[in-house]
């Protein structure tokens, strides 16, 4: 019998970058569902399937959903409580206007 | 030389006439899964039917296989593009198991073992179109296509004919299910390649 594997959540990269500029590997969400804050890309993403499903590690709670039409992308992050993202150091004085 | 050249052998045939729009024919069964699958023993197993108004219909396995059983044979298409010509399934009418339900609900609710749910108009589940089916080919429903029973909908996009299904709850609204809520079209007839929102 076959078991349904997954991918681990770097394979999201590729296809978030068709909408964010933001780097899912070095990003942080934690688990609308369990409160689990981690890596996204630890997240157990299915692939086989009409969209991508990235679950939590801890719990399998769906965190992110993506779906790719031909012309259209659908994103739906419910499941997570936020991303917490590594930027640049604000720029000091003197910084751009 | 031949008497008939290529070039007057007609429009090409790209896909075969008994398929819908955009799919191709596949002989294997692939597995498609939202998640990890469920693994329901058969003594715990149940299917409820929730109306609008509270009530609920409720049946253990063995009540299940107790009622009627048909033999459905049917063609099979995922939104991902492949078809299935000719499956044959067993298991229960939707007409059945609604036959005491007393309801003037116009949507369906199914939802999963697992947590999946997608939504079909009650209409589409009666008229001898849907079935709780528990036995593919012949041999039980393994779990990665949905066993120990999933919806077989066989006139509407696959993701309709819920894998791992434990209920349907009867609505007045309609409500949309885990791929209809992320871009998928609420309906999803193959034949008018209903796929996404908006086709």
């Amino acid at each position: 019998m076959t078991e349904m594997s997954y991918l681990d959540g770097n394979m999201l990269d590729g296809p978030m970058h068709e909408l964010f500029t933001v780097d899912l590997s070095t990003a942080m969400g934690r688990c609308e569902n369990c409160g689990m804050t981690g890596s996204m890309a630890s997240l157990h993403v299915y692939s086989h399937a009409p969209g991508l499903v990235g679950r939590c590690p801890s719990c399998e709670a769906v965190m992110v959903r993506l779906v790719r039409g031909p012309d259209r992308a659908w994103l739906d992050m419910r499941g997570t409580t936020y991303l917490q993202v590594p930027m640049p150091m604000e720029q000091t004085f003197p910084g751009p206007l | 030389m031949g008497i008939v050249s290529p070039g007057f052998q007609g429009r090409p045939r790209t896909q075969e006439p008994a398929l819908p729009p955009g799919q191709y024919l596949t002989e294997d069964f692939p597995v498609l899964s939202a998640g990890p699958t469920p693994r329901v023993s058969l003594d715990t197993w149940e299917f409820v039917i929730s109306a609008e108004n509270g009530s609920e219909h409720r049946w253990s396995w063995q009540e299940l296989m107790a009622l009627p059983q048909e033999t459905p044979m049917v063609d099979i298409h995922c939104v991902t593009r492949w078809s299935k010509l000719g499956t044959t399934w067993q298991g229960v009418s939707l007409d059945t198991l609604l036959a005491d339900v007393d309801t003037g609900a116009h949507f369906a609710l199914a939802h999963s073992y697992g947590g999946y749910t997608t939504n079909l108009p009650l209409d589409d589940l009666r008229g001898g179109r849907a079935w709780v089916v528990h036995t593919f080919d012949g041999a039980p429903l393994p779990a990665e296509h949905g066993g120990p029973a999933r919806m077989l909908v066989p006139h509407l996009y696959f993701w309709k004919s819920a894998k791992w299904v434990r209920g349907l709850r009867l609505k007045t609204m309609d409500e949309p299910g885990f791929w209809e809520t992320a871009g998928y079209h609420d309906y999803g007839d193959p034949w008018r390649e209903q796929r996404y929102q908006g086709d």
